[in-house]
């Protein structure tokens, strides 16, 4: 058996009366791409906002790399190595594109350094440069990021998840509002940082993800309806009356 | 680089900037580079570009308060309506350190600053978690309370008189004997200490905390999904921004020598919003033309009519209204345009 890098036990989320994930307990195998998938309002981002610190989970436990780290703070699970794109694009508007992968780089380097001039920290530079062109901007680091195309903003998102080194990535709809090309560059791309590193993606377009992935996991109304390779998936009844069903 | 390290003005893509305005960005980016030497050139020129000596000190130590309060208010994007209490602590803490402790000059400031970090810190530490109106309103509370402390703290402070003779005659600096009642002595003394700050005040705006507090104003979600406790951080910038008031509040103890217990009034706190917001928040010089136009004005308005504080209040509102970026930003903004 592979060793889990990431083991969620009985999650549960309520928002006041609203149960959005309900006990959900399941394992990501390490270097291996899984995708989560499910109907939107399944409890997707729900649960990649739990395994991402954003929010602490109602009930249940997570364990990353053995460690317990439910109740950690947020900006704790950056810099353990868990890292998140969001499902809106979510980078900082006014800063170059050089700059919001800098600053991102930096807050696993110098958050309270007052004196040098952060130009002299040349090091965060080149990463950051690094980081670009590794996601495909190489060169566009003086642009402002509002003013870059939607798919470069995701790109550039993904620059500033991966500007942490996480051994955990999660990418909340990468591909939401890209036009076809774009979405073959990201699939791409995504493929490629798999090489490197765990990845979790949440897509709800099933054919997108059934070519690329090793492992799924299927959300339904909160809950975990099933889990498996992609054959499993696409042989599970279940699956394919709750989800297959509604036409692709 | 720089471009991010100076305010959001317009973009300015090399892609689409004509020729001709290459040449004039240059420059700009010349002077942005060095905004903290030319602030503090200006500065030094600046009490024979005024009518009197009091008004351009006045107008110095206004120009820090309001550069302090820019910290939070235009670089972390917090709005604090209590900052009167760092000015008013710090003027207290330096008054009350030479009229009760007979401190020297030198300590006495430093001790000011102390007590207004510390106030700073406590504040911080009860608002930093509250956002927005919330935020204004914990501040403005909190900045009340040290207003009765002062004010029933009658012995030392003087109550509702203020506190009375901060009397600062002679200095002697590093072996020089300085008439501090001569007013020019007194600017370049007081010139001095907002040198150091303001050039403190630039190096920390280009460290990498700096960019920590711009990535908070800008997306404050994000700066938490990179890596960044917003909250220390944004504590960090409460008490910074603190200290540099409060040495705002030490240099007007010994300029005016008297601390008016006004000086806690949550109306010095409304002034510093005013004046940070018709220079231009986020910008580097805006608190100084903040001050320095709201304290023209006022000298102006007061000389003409005792309704002065209506006309100060519309032209407030004119240039609120049709200015948003300042008058500092604005004219960065078209100095910026492609
Ligand atoms: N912060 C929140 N407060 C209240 N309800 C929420 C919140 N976030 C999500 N929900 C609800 O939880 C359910 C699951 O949402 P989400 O996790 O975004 O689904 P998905 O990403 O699978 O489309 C939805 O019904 C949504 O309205
Ligand atoms: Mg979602």
């Amino acid at each position: 058996m592979t060793e889990l890098i990431l083991e969620a036990e009985g999650l549960t989320k309520r928002f006041g009366g609203f149960t959005a994930l309900k006990d959900v307990s399941v394992g990501f195998e390490r270097n291996c791409l899984t995708a989560i998938i499910g109907p939107n309002g399944a409890g997707k981002s729900t649960f990649f906002n739990v395994i991402s610190g954003a929010f602490p989970p109602t009930s249940g436990r997570m364990r990353f790399e053995g460690r317990d780290i439910t109740g950690l703070k947020q900006h704790e699970f950056a810099r353990m190595g868990i890292a998140k794109s969001f499902q809106i694009t979510n980078i900082f508007p006014h800063l170059s594109a050089l700059e919001n992968v800098r600053v991102a780089v930096q807050a696993m380097h110098s958050r309270f350094d007052l004196w040098r001039p952060r130009e002299n920290l040349t090091g965060l530079i080149d990463q950051a440069h690094a980081l670009l062109a590794l996601v495909g901007l190489g060169g566009h680091g003086p642009r402002l990021a509002r003013d870059m195309a939607h798919g470069e903003q995701r790109a550039l998102e993904i620059a500033m998840a991966l500007a942490c080194e996480p051994r955990l990535l999660l990418l909340d709809e990468p591909t939401a509002g890209m036009s076809p090309e774009e979405t073959k560059g990201m699939m791409e791309l995504i493929q490629r940082l798999a090489g490197e590193r765990t990845v979790v993606l949440v897509e709800h377009k099933m054919k997108l993800v059934m070519g690329i992935c090793q492992r799924l996991i299927v959300l339904h109304h909160g809950e975990l309806l099933a889990q498996g390779t992609p054959d499993d998936i696409r042989a599970n009844d279940e699956v394919r009356r709750v989800y297959l069903g509604q036409g692709k | 680089m720089s471009e991010t390290t100076t305010v959001p003005v317009t973009p300015h893509g090399p892609a689409h900037t004509p020729a001709h305005a290459k040449g004039r960005h240059r420059f700009y980016d010349a002077i942005a580079r060095h905004r903290a030497l030319v602030t503090i050139g200006f500065l030094f020129v600046f009490p024979w570009l005024m009518p009197y000596e009091a008004l351009a000190i006045n107008i110095l130590i206004f120009g820090l308060y309001a550069l302090g309060f820019n910290l939070l208010f235009g670089y972390t994007g917090l709005l604090s309506f209590g900052h009167a209490a760092f000015l008013g602590s710090g003027a207290y803490g330096a008054g009350v350190a030479i009229v009760s402790f007979g401190v020297p000059f030198l300590p006495a400031i430093l001790i000011g600053v102390l007590l207004a970090t510390v106030i700073a810190a406590i504040m911080g530490f009860l608002a930093i978690r509250t956002r927005g109106i919330y935020f204004a309103m914990v501040t403005l509370a909190l900045s009340q309370c040290v207003y009765y402390a002062f004010y029933q703290a009658v012995d030392l402070t003087g109550g509702e008189n203020g506190l009375r003779g901060v009397n600062i005659a002679t200095l002697t600096l590093f072996g020089w004997e300085l008439n501090f009642l001569d007013p020019m002595t007194k600017y370049y003394v007081i010139f001095a200490f907002v040198a150091v700050a303001v050039w403190l005040f630039s190096r920390l705006l280009a460290s990498p905390f700096g960019a920590a507090l711009e990535a908070i104003r800008e997306n404050e979600n994000r700066a938490r999904a990179c890596g960044y406790d917003v909250a220390a951080t944004k504590l960090a910038a409460f008490v910074l921004s603190g200290a540099f008031c409060g040495l705002a509040g030490a240099l007007r103890a010994v300029h005016l020598s008297i601390v008016p217990i006004e000086t806690l009034h949550y109306l010095t706190s409304g002034q510093v919003v005013m004046m940070s917001l018709l220079g231009g928040m986020g910008t580097f010089f805006g608190p100084f033309v903040g001050a320095a136009m709201f304290l023209l004005f006022e000298d102006m308005l007061t000389l003409l009519t005792v309704h002065w504080q209506l006309y100060l209040g519309a032209i407030f509102i004119i240039f609120v209204l049709f200015f948003p970026r300042g008058i500092w930003g604005t004219l960065l903004q078209w100095v910026r345009r492609p």
